[in-house]
């Protein structure tokens, strides 16, 4: 699935956008470890981690996008790592169970 | 006071460095044999035996109120005093050593007092160890190998095409930063064209012991070196070290305060986690600083399978 399809699917707030690239499945943590731990390539990282180290972890695993939830500021410097690192950022109201569950369902 | 017995000029750097910056409390003894003031010189001469040293400093509570040496005792059994209580024979003026100068202080106080040990108290005033000439001679032989460890990694390797290694400086609770080490390593290994899973695996190593220098040490630096048959990354941290390795490296452990852990780190799964990602895996820690190499196996030849 195209990360342009998520974000108008789940409509996403666009904080910082990429290139389309393909993603194939989610990952839902709010524990960096846990995610650099479990997190697989192609996924998108669901968290309310809003920070520049969230960038880096999502480099480090191969995760293309980040969707911040329950409408969490952006900390200063993030926008910034997720350009440099290509990695797209999204904002939303749900929290993290209602869009693991919608996203879940999309990619079934 | 604080003059060295070397020139801070010519001496190498490191040294001069090195002598301001490990403290006296990285040195000195904290395991502390004392006696109180009412105490007999003859019990004192006794403890001085049975635990092989020559000062023991007479306390009240944590407080010090003076310290009796050899020549104190050889003294009282010259005059017959030996059976007199420790408070009416100990030396009140002292020369003392506060826990958080640096070593430098203790090194030129050896010299110029000549004395065998000094008291070290905090800033509470309160006795908190003694350091002697030999605990100086061995903090500074730890620091003097681990220094030696450090450059004989940075000697270039012998012109194998394709080796390399970089060093990158970590600071600490510098999280603006954090991650980008790593991020560099993995952007020099893209660039050999190992196996994408491969340079996952290590950069997952590399990100979890480069936040750990972050939040736990004082800094230090990472290292990422390539040979023909494996890549290394190696950390190597100031202190204070892990008081507890073992407990270290189990899932679930954590030290980290709670700012830290609310930015999603802190949750024990670092060490682990390099661990479960490496081929071989080493730490080693002391107070002086911790050193933790992981390491991956190259495929050999074109065998492209590993994973």
């Amino acid at each position: 699935m195209q990360i342009s399809d998520v974000q108008s699917a789940l409509e996403l707030e666009i904080i910082s956008g990429t290139p389309e690239t393909t993603i194939s499945g989610g990952y839902t943590s709010d524990l960096l470890s846990d995610v650099m731990a479990h997190a697989e390539e192609g996924d998108v990282l669901i968290t309310i981690q809003a920070h520049n180290n969230t960038v880096a972890v999502a480099s480090h695993v191969e995760s293309p996008a980040i969707i911040i939830c329950n409408d969490r500021p952006i900390a200063e410097g993030m926008i910034e790592a997720a350009q440099e690192h290509d990695i797209a950022i999204f904002r939303t109201s749900l929290n993290q169970f209602e869009v693991s569950g919608r996203l879940h369902a999309l990619l079934e | 006071m604080n003059t060295l017995p070397i020139s801070t000029d010519d001496s190498p750097a490191f040294l001069t460095e090195l002598v301001y910056r490990l403290k006296i409390k990285d040195a000195m003894t904290t395991e502390l044999i004392t006696a109180g003031r009412d105490d007999p010189l003859r019990h004192i001469q006794q403890l001085m035996k049975q635990h092989k040293i020559t000062g023991v400093p007479i306390v009240e509570g944590a407080r010090l109120l003076g310290i009796l040496s050899m020549d104190d005792i050889i003294r009282a059994l010259d005059e017959g005093t030996i059976n007199e209580p420790a408070g009416e024979h100990m030396t009140r003026q002292m020369i003392l050593l506060e826990d958080d100068m640096p070593l430098s202080f203790g090194i030129s106080s050896m010299d110029k007092y000549r004395f065998g040990r000094f008291p070290v108290l905090n800033k509470e005033k309160q006795l908190v160890g003694i350091i002697t000439s030999r605990d100086i001679l061995i903090a500074l032989l730890v620091e003097f190998n681990r220094e030696a460890e450090r450059r004989e990694e940075d000697v270039p390797e012998k012109a194998t095409e394709g080796s390399f290694r970089r060093e990158y400086t970590v600071r600490k609770f510098d999280f603006e930063q954090a991650g980008k080490p790593t991020g560099e390593i993995k952007k020099k290994l893209k660039e050999t064209g190992l196996h994408p899973k491969l340079i996952r695996r290590i950069a997952v190593a590399s990100y979890e012991i480069e936040m750990n220098q972050v939040v736990h040490s004082e800094g230090g630096t990472l290292a990422v070196r390539l040979t023909p048959d494996q890549v290394e990354i190696i950390a190597i941290d100031n202190g204070p070290g892990i008081p507890d390795v073992e407990q270290a490296l189990e899932e679930g452990y954590s030290t980290a305060n709670e700012w830290v852990r609310s930015l999603g780190f802190g949750a024990g799964m670092g060490l682990p986690n390099a661990r479960r990602v490496s081929d071989d895996f080493e730490i080693s820690s002391g107070t002086h600083g911790t050193s933790v190499r992981c390491r991956f196996k190259l495929p050999k030849g074109d065998d492209d399978a590993n994973q």
